[in-house]
Formats: structure tokens, C-alpha cells, sequence
């Protein structure tokens, strides 16, 4: 495309701004669109207000960190591995925060207390980010991604023992329920307790574009140019934990945004790792956001959970991409 | 000038000896080619010398400074290394390419200083890439890429050049291309280019220096003319070989 950056990254914050006014007005209670204009009058309708700023603004604010940290984490991954197949659970953390979120409902402490769940999926983030770290130690990003792949089944396993497990149906219909995603009834709590590793989880991914440019040459070219693979394996493995390990904390299991947002910017801004990153971080929030007003709109009894929509509208995108691969590939 | 120093060199892998009290001497202006048989521990020397590898016993010095004691981004500066069939993994222009040879000098955050296009177009010009500059590195022929990735090495001006196997794949023209562009640039830029080569008749004609490996011992170190005899190819790769002629007219044929 022979649009210049600049105005490429006006054109992407014009349609990000158009998607949180979509998002701020639909919704179950149909809001009229000049709501938005009279929020801060006195002569203000007090629900439109209350379901605004206390409903749809925290639900919007979560999409778009959410599917921020899932496109950053996406990009920075593929970037790790120069595998375009990668995404942000590749390192178990997202199925460690599922199992510590999973606890939190099994154990009814999502009953008495709602913030229990993200603040157990963040410590089953950081411990599987942990437990990642201890198996994949060493040099190399493939013992890393090896590691990530037995800390997944691991917490899959968990996971599956919980549900196997559930003391009762209701319960195992909230967990099943929990693991599809959803950005549903979150409140400026959820927000508080997850945006400030959110935020440092994507300042963290943000610094990783050097080094996974030089890493496009291989591990060994990297390191001659100067590049410490320690420590750029150990500030992917910190960023994921806190951006991923938050976003599935308070979001559950969402699928193929991660994947998704990186190809979906290289047409545009090439496959730099380096220039794909803010890109991806950006289009990462739109489509999540964009998802979420989905499910919204979409006219089901029930509202469509968030993380079933983006599987399905996914699907499709990662077959084609699958078929774009091996046409290009001998 | 700068000057690179090994001492005793003892390099270990997977319990297998595969430098054996390995010691060299080089500086500035040389043109060393390192030739042996498959598995004489050529991959293995030139990755100690750049700094990639620790030996397991024995030093490695440049500018008379150990190399474990330069901050990795400062080596990288002074040196370049390029590893057998260099490949990128993202399909990106050879601009780009050339451009990562500047990573070890460029701040973690923000843009590309200016001043640093004027280096990568020299860099470009320099192994005739100009007019694939925009590229992608994915649809190059293999010279055209060995000559970017080689435009990647020299973009940041470094005085060491440690490359495996420049020629490995490369057609007649291109391979002497290539042994000509590494011969100027240690004759006439004074920079040190170690390079590991088979092809015996291109290492005789270009490069001023020889070193011969097997079984991880250095069998014979001095300029090739008086280096590369009939009786060392024999004792290195087990054959049958004549040595001919002198300087740009040198041939080694196998009987």
C-alpha cells in the first residue's frame, strides 16, 4: 500500500477511536447515539450514564489491553522463533493463568470473592511462566518453546482434572463457560487489578524490536551482532507472562488474535520483526474489540462467548494462511 | 592494525576433541584461508576466534585484550562473522539486510540515525547490490545472496572478518567474485579476513596466508605458495594432488 506511515497510523487510531464509540453504544440496552454527547450534562439519562461508565467503558478498556497484549505478544513470539505459526500460549503461560483461574471457580472462591479468579490466573501465569523458565534453561529459543509446550500440557492436564473433578454441574458448566472467553460483566476492579501488568507487559515486549530484528539472521548471527539471547529469551518470557499471563487472567482462553493480528499488519508495514510489533499491538486491540462488539450484536439467547467468536472467524484466516505457506514453500 | 592472538587453543564438544592446542597469530592487511578436511574443527576455530565459542582451555586475544573481556555489542563493533550458508528467516529486503550488520551500534529504541543510510549504500555498492536494494532477500539467486549477506558483514566497518566457507555453493564466476572482494578488502582496506575455503586453487591464488587443519591440530601455517605442497594435501585430505604454477596462474590438481 503507498500510504505513508504517518498516515497509516492515523488512519488505524481513527478506526480503533470509531470502535470504541461502536463499542460505548451497543450492547443489550440499545443507547441513541447522541448518548455519548449528553453524558456530561445534569439533565443526563442517569442508566445511560451509569451503563456507559460502569459497563461498557471498563468491557472496553479491557478489550482493548487485552487484545493489545495478545497481538504485542503474538508479534514478538513469531519474531522469537521466525516462525509465523507462533502465538502467545506458546510459552504455557495463558494455560497456567486458565488452571489458576479454573482453580478460583472450582474451589468457589469466584463466589464469594469475583476478583479471586484473575488474581489466581495471574499467579498460575507467573508460576507456569516460571516453571517454563526452570525446564528451558540454557541458551537456545527451541528448549524455551519445548519447555512452553510441556508447561501447557501440563496445565491443560490441570485443567481438565478440574473440570473432571467439579464438585457439582453448575460448577462445571462456570468453568466450561469461563474457558471460552469473555470480556461479559467486568468492572473497573477487574481493570484496576490487571492493567498495571497489562501495561508493564507491553512496555516490556515493546523493547524486545532490536534484537528480534538481528534474530531474523539466526541465533548465531544475532550474538555476533551483539545480541545477549539470555537475556532477550528472559524478557520475552516476563513480557508474555505479564501481558498474556493478565489478558487470560481477566478475558479466559482467546484464541487467534495472537496469531492473527502480525500477519495480518506485514502487507502493510513488511516483516520486520522490529516494525511489526506496534502494529500488531494496534490491530491486536481492534480486532478483540471489534470481536467483542460481535458477540454483542449478534443475535443469539444467549450472548456469544468472545472467545468462540474469534476461533470461528479465525479458522478460516489461519487455513488460508496455511495454504498461502505451502504454496509459497517447495 | 589490529592484531588477533590464540594460544593453545583446546575446544571440546559432546566429549569429542575438536581443537587440539591450536595457536595463531594474525593482523591486519592478512588474508588468511583455513583449509582441511571436513570435520578438521575449521567451523570450530573460526567460531572461537570470532568470539562465539569459549575454548575450553587457551586465550584468544584482539588488540592484545582477551575476547571474554569486551562487552559483546563492542566486539561485534570490531568484528564480523558470518557463519557457513547465512540465511534470514523473514522475507526482507537486502536494504534491510545490510542495514541489521549496524545492530551493535544503534540505541534500543527509535529510528535509524540518517547517517547510517550512507553506510549501508556504500556497503551495497560495494558488493554491486544496488540495483536489488529493494529486494526481497527470499527471491535471490545463492551469489546474490552470499554477496548481501556479505554487504551485512562489511556495512559496519569492521576490522576483523571471520567468514565459513564464502565460496561453498558458489558458480566459478561468483566464487572468484567473492575471493577477489575478500583478497582487496584485506590488501587494500587493511582489515583481517579469515576464511575458511575448499576450493585449494582460489585459497593459493588469493589469499596471502594458509592455515592447515586436521583432526584438530594446525599441520602447517605460512603463505601458500611455499605452504600448499603435494605432501601436505596428502597428509591433510588423504589424496593424491600436484601443486602447479606460481601466483594468479596457481592450480592444484588431483590425480
Amino acid at each position: 500500500m503507498s500510504l505513508s506511515p504517518h498516515k497509516r497510523a492515523l488512519l488505524a487510531i481513527t478506526l480503533l477511536l470509531a470502535l470504541v464509540l461502536v463499542s460505548l453504544l451497543v450492547g443489550r440496552v440499545a443507547l441513541p447515539s447522541n448518548a455519548l454527547f449528553t453524558l456530561w450534562r445534569s439533565d443526563a439519562d442517569p442508566l445511560a450514564v451509569l451503563i456507559i461508565t460502569e459497563l461498557r467503558l471498563p468491557r472496553t478498556v479491557l478489550a482493548l489491553l487485552v487484545g493489545a497484549a495478545l497481538g504485542l505478544s503474538g508479534a514478538v513470539l513469531q519474531g522469537l522463533t521466525r516462525n509465523p505459526l507462533a502465538e502467545p500460549g506458546l510459552l504455557g503461560v495463558s494455560s497456567g493463568a486458565a488452571l489458576g483461574a479454573v482453580i478460583a471457580i472450582h474451589t468457589g472462591l469466584a463466589v464469594i470473592w469475583p476478583l479471586a479468579t484473575p488474581l489466581l490466573g495471574l499467579a498460575g501465569a507467573f508460576g507456569a511462566a516460571l516453571l517454563t523458565l526452570t525446564l528451558g534453561r540454557g541458551e537456545g529459543v527451541l528448549v524455551l518453546i519445548l519447555a512452553g509446550a510441556a508447561v501447557s500440557g501440563v496445565m491443560f492436564a490441570g485443567t481438565a482434572l478440574a473440570l473432571n473433578l467439579a464438585p457439582n454441574p453448575y460448577a462445571a458448566y462456570e468453568i466450561s463457560m469461563w474457558l471460552m472467553g469473555s470480556l461479559a460483566d467486568r468492572s473497573w476492579d477487574h481493570v484496576l487489578l490487571v492493567a498495571p501488568f497489562l501495561v508493564a507487559g507491553l512496555l516490556v515486549l515493546g523493547g524486545t524490536g532490536r534484537a528480534l530484528d538481528a534474530l531474523s539472521l539466526g541465533e548465531q548471527q544475532a550474538t555476533s551482532l551483539g545480541i545477549n539471547l539470555r537475556s532477550l529469551r528472559l524478557q520475552v518470557l516476563l513480557g508474555t507472562a505479564l501481558a498474556v499471563g493478565a489478558a487470560t487472567a481477566v478475558a479466559g482462553a482467546i484464541g487467534f488474535i495472537g496469531l492473527l493480528a502480525p500477519h495480518w499488519v506485514r502487507p502493510w508495514v513488511g516483516h520486520e520483526p522490529r516494525r511489526v510489533l506496534w502494529p500488531a499491538t494496534v490491530a491486536g486491540a481492534a480486532l478483540l474489540l471489534a470481536a467483542d462488539i460481535g458477540t454483542r450484536l449478534l443475535p443469539f439467547a444467549q450472548e456469544l462467548k468472545l472467545g468462540v467468536l474469534t476461533v470461528l472467524v479465525g479458522t478460516p484466516f489461519f487455513v488460508s494462511l496455511l495454504l498461502r505457506l505451502r504454496r509459497s514453500a517447495p | 592494525m589490529s592484531r588477533l592472538q590464540a594460544q593453545d587453543l583446546c575446544v571440546s564438544l559432546a566429549g569429542r576433541p575438536v581443537l587440539q592446542s591450536v595457536s595463531v597469530d594474525a593482523r591486519g592487511g592478512e588474508f588468511i584461508a583455513v583449509v582441511g578436511p571436513n570435520g578438521a574443527g575449521k567451523s570450530t576455530l573460526l567460531t572461537v576466534l570470532a568470539g562465539l565459542l569459549a575454548p575450553g582451555r587457551g586465550t584468544v586475544q584482539l588488540d592484545g585484550r582477551a575476547l571474554y573481556g569486551y562487552a559483546p555489542r563492542e566486539l561485534a563493533r570490531q568484528r564480523a562473522y558470518l557463519p557457513q550458508n547465512p540465511r534470514c528467516d523473514w522475507p526482507l529486503p537486502v536494504e534491510r539486510v545490510v542495514a541489521l550488520g549496524l545492530t551493535p551500534g544503534l540505541p534500543a529504541f527509535g529510528g535509524f540515525p540518517p547517517a547510517d543510510q550512507a553506510r549501508i549504500d556504500a556497503a551495497l555498492q560495494a558488493c554491486d547490490l544496488l540495483s536489488r536494494r529493494q529486494q526481497s532477500v527470499a527471491t535471490l539467486s545463492g551469489g546474490e545472496l552470499a554477496r548481501t549477506m556479505l554487504a551485512r558483514a562489511l556495512v559496519g566497518n569492521p576490522a576483523v572478518l571471520i567468514v565459513d566457507e564464502p565460496i561453498a555453493g558458489l558458480d566459478p564466476r561468483h566464487a572468484l567474485e567473492a575471493m577477489r572482494r575478500l583478497a582487496r578488502l584485506a590488501h587494500e582496506e587493511q582489515r583481517l579476513v579469515i576464511a575458511a575455503v575448499h576450493d585449494l586453487t582460489l585459497a593459493m591464488r588469493y589469499a596471502t596466508r594458509l592455515w592447515a587443519l586436521r583432526d584438530g591440530r594446525l599441520l602447517a601455517d605460512g603463505p601458500p605458495a611455499t605452504t600448499l605442497t603435494a605432501e601436505l594435501l596428502r597428509e591433510l585430505f588423504d589424496v593424491a594432488a600436484c601443486v602447479s604454477g606460481q601466483g594468479a596462474s596457481a592450480y592444484v590438481d588431483y590425480a
